[in-house]
């Protein structure tokens, strides 16, 4: 093979293993199988850390995996669900390419949840799945399923290899398609017998052009001048911060746009963290339990800039009633989500790492005091009637925000947060502080229940040398607690946090709310968490009181390897602000 | 307001890429009214022609998410009086009938049908144009024992294209292409710009 695509590890290994054929690497020309090709994809693509589970259809591959095992790092899971949430977790701290294995059949319907979460998400992943003998296709074999199409509206792009000769360059297709551009989960179904079929190795090429494939549209520099003219004369401009930043890896340039402005901004769920919590222009979170100012002052800002982020509809509240008022910049590099739900004054198409720094060169020095102001103000009112009371309750039960509050504490803000979805998620959100990017890990568009325990498995893998907590409700929890022995197995140091109201908690909030308190079936019994945790050999803990929150909390961050901490909290909290369903984005509600 | 719009989509020739398309109408609740797939003016690039009723704001947006897909090159929507189109049609009708009554070859002649086969017992007429025509032709047949009837779905060639040639030379090019997404703001440029 050709020393060009030797990623660094491989040429480490090859020095200190020359005596090795088939580990690290295959030599160009000699005879190899297909599955032999598809650990040498992973290698040449620099994967490190990859998740799975094998079976039937996949067990060729598995079988060449075996002599990999010291240089690739394979972590077996419990669940193919699992497995996907862990390599989308991977992705969104590392910001490389998550990577998972399953089999045919259940194996592969196993990881379509995870597929529309990351492509909802935008998450790179590459899911390699095994799939019956060629011959076997529409047979009804067994653990036979048609994948490809099952999965064709929940992945950027899939493929189905049946013969070997294929492998090398479809996975670096695959590898190109999912990073590139707007990221998205890619799928390859390779059949069995182009697993075990023998061919002559033509060594791996990465990809960086495929004909019908886009990935960034041109920068227009008219755009770019629009852009810059309609913010220089803007009195309020409102800047609204969404993933695109952090896709990019444009968190730097960002900053340097809403600094030389002096732009406000707000961020959407997937944004946050791109912009450390205390940065005097952070003004909050936008959309349905956003913070107060953000939302109401959407509707008095002059010109709206968005920036890598999608006008979602927990984002948008009702349309006829988002922003009519304002002139719409739109910066993203999927030109598809221009125009798609807000109608934008002026696109900016491109990579924000390109477009905001050529912005930037354009605008005037400035600040906004006075309409900075109007967000403090009304910042301050959402305090009194919302944060405060949430941060520091009078009753005896403990509040989700609290703990947030104790933990923002001890952890300065530094640890990696990943949540799952419902309440504590959106108080996570609210309360949870940032100081560097890639920190926040939660199911944003798709709102999966169960996605935090093995995302954060993923995330400790992306981000080792980092602080990874979890933290999940009662309800939540229980959807993958089996990942558990993942954490087990390969003793992966991830904190956590069971925040337990005995509820599933949004959806008695709404029923509160918007049922007349009918409570169906929302109240959920739970196992006891901590005997659950030890069975794993993980230790654990349950507290109720307020005054062993704090120290349960240190207690849980110096145990060395993994915790569960299980916090009991109101059982019938709600989450404001809120802007109820229906309604524009000015009629959030403080209660 | 929906009226009809022609989609033109170029795309690789790839398994599969039909069903991509497809549900995008689908996902949308949109019904196809018809769909033609073939090969392009392009060798190795396929052309799909798909008719449905949609307002336009909708099929901008359909066109945008259909265009995201890796392996479509480029897709164009058009009303019908953008292109030029055409619909083929067979008829199978007894040869008794036409033999016995002179009406039925009137007809025949009157919508510019040809014979395909003729056998004894029946005959296949064959004729193209708009669906107007082709439906006009099948009610009037309808009387006089129409045995089958096929229709194709539309073809359509666009009025103002110059063909994909010197597309797919830039497509093939390792760097971004020039091309504007058409967008409102490009008619309004006077109101934004003042630099």
């Amino acid at each position: 093979m050709s020393e060009a695509i030797l990623s660094e590890k491989a040429k480490k290994s090859i020095k200190t293993k020359s005596e090795m054929t088939s580990v690290g690497k295959c030599a160009v020309g000699t005879e190899i199988s297909g599955s032999q090709a598809v650990i040498e994809a992973l290698f040449a693509e620099g994967v490190t850390d990859f998740f799975g589970y094998p079976g039937g259809a996949i067990m060729p591959i598995y079988d060449a995996l075996y002599d990999y095992q010291d240089t690739i790092n394979h972590i077996l899971v419990r669940h193919e669900q699992g497995g996907i949430h862990a390599a989308q977790g991977y992705a969104r701290t590392s910001g490389k390419v998550g990577v998972v294995f399953a089999t045919s059949g259940p194996g592969a319907t196993n990881l379509v949840t995870g597929l529309a979460d990351a492509q909802i998400d935008s998450t790179p992943v590459v899911c390699i799945t095994g799939q019956v003998f060629a011959h076997l296709l529409g047979t009804d074999a067994f653990q036979e399923t048609d994948v490809i199409n099952i999965t064709t509206p929940i992945t950027k792009w899939n493929y189905q290899v049946t013969d070997a000769n294929e492998i090398p360059s479809v996975l670096a297709k695959a590898f190109y398609i999912a990073k590139s551009g707007r990221p998205g989960p890619v799928l390859i179904d390779i059949t069995k017998n182009a697993q075990v079929q023998k061919f002559t190795y033509p060594g791996y090429k990465p990809c960086t052009h495929i004909r019908s494939y886009r990935p960034k549209p041109i920068v227009r520099k008219e755009y770019i001048q629009a852009a810059a003219e309609l913010i220089n004369k803007a009195e309020r401009p409102f800047v609204l911060l969404g993933q695109g930043v952090i896709l990019g890896n444009a968190e730097n340039e960002f900053r340097a746009f809403i600094e030389k402005g002096g732009l406000p901004t707000a961020w959407t769920v997937l944004g946050l963290s791109a912009l450390p919590t205390d940065h005097p222009l952070n003004v909050g979170m936008l959309g349905m339990h956003g913070n107060y100012g953000p939302n109401v002052l959407t509707n008095e800002c002059d010109v709206l800039i968005a920036v890598g982020m999608r006008f979602d509809d927990r984002v948008t509240g009702r349309l006829d009633k988002y922003a009519k008022q304002a002139k719409i910049i739109h910066l993203d590099i999927d030109p598809a989500e221009i125009d798609k739900n807000v109608h934008a004054t002026v696109p900016v198409w491109g990579d924000c790492k390109e477009t905001l720094p050529l912005i930037t060169s354009l605008l005037k020095n400035k600040q906004h005091e006075n309409w900075l102001n109007k967000f403090k103000e009304l910042r301050k009112q959402e305090e009194e009637v919302v944060i405060t009371p949430e941060l520091h309750p009078d009753g005896d039960m403990m509040t989700m925000g609290e703990v947030f509050n104790v933990l923002n504490d001890l952890t300065k803000g530094d640890a990696v947060i990943v949540t799952d979805v419902g309440q504590h998620q959106m108080v996570s959100c609210r309360y949870a502080k940032f100081t560097q990017s890639r920190s926040n890990v939660t199911s944003g568009g798709l709102g999966t229940m169960g996605f935090a325990l093995p995302s954060a498995i993923g995330a400790k893998f992306g981000a080792p040398q980092r602080n990874v907590i979890a933290v999940i409700g009662d309800g939540g929890f229980q959807m993958t607690l089996q990942e558990l022995g993942t954490i087990m197995q390969f003793n992966v140091d991830v904190k956590i946090i069971i925040l337990n109201n005995h509820f599933l908690g949004m959806v008695r909030q709404w029923q509160q709310l918007f049922h007349d308190k009918r409570y169906s079936f929302v109240n959920i019994t739970s196992p006891d968490f901590v005997a659950l945790a030890k069975a794993y050999s993980i230790d654990g803990k349950s507290i109720s009181k307020r005054e062993n929150l704090r120290s349960a909390l240190q207690e849980m961050l110096n145990h060395n390897g993994s915790y569960l901490l299980e916090i009991m909290v109101g059982k019938e909290n709600n989450v404001f602000p809120m802007v109820p369903q229906g309604c524009g984005v000015a009629e959030i509600r403080l209660k | 307001m929906k009226q009809e719009f022609t989609i033109t989509v170029y795309a690789e020739n790839h398994i599969g890429l039909l069903n991509r398309i497809a549900i995008m109408f689908s996902r949308r609740k949109i019904n196809i009214e018809s769909l033609n797939t073939s090969p392009s003016e392009v060798e190795g690039i396929h052309r799909f022609t798909i008719v449905i009723n949609e307002v336009e704001d909708v099929v901008k947006k359909l066109i945008r998410q259909i265009e995201k897909q890796v392996e479509v090159l480029k897709a164009y929507y058009n009303n019908n009086d953008e292109i030029v189109w055409q619909e083929l049609a067979l008829y199978k009708v007894s040869t008794d009938k036409v033999i016995e009554d002179v009406k039925v070859e009137r007809l025949l002649r009157q919508y510019g049908a040809r014979a395909v086969v003729i056998r004894k017992d029946y005959t296949v007429f064959e004729t193209s144009g708009h669906r107007e025509e082709i439906d006009k032709l099948t009610e009037v047949l309808g009387g006089f024992g129409l045995i089958e009837f096929v229709r194709s779905a539309r073809v359509a060639i666009i009025n103002a294209s110059k063909g994909f040639y010197e597309k797919l030379k830039e497509f093939e090019e390792e760097k971004p292409r020039t091309e504007i997404v058409e967008n409102e703001f490009l008619d309004k440029q006077d109101e934004v710009f003042s630099m």
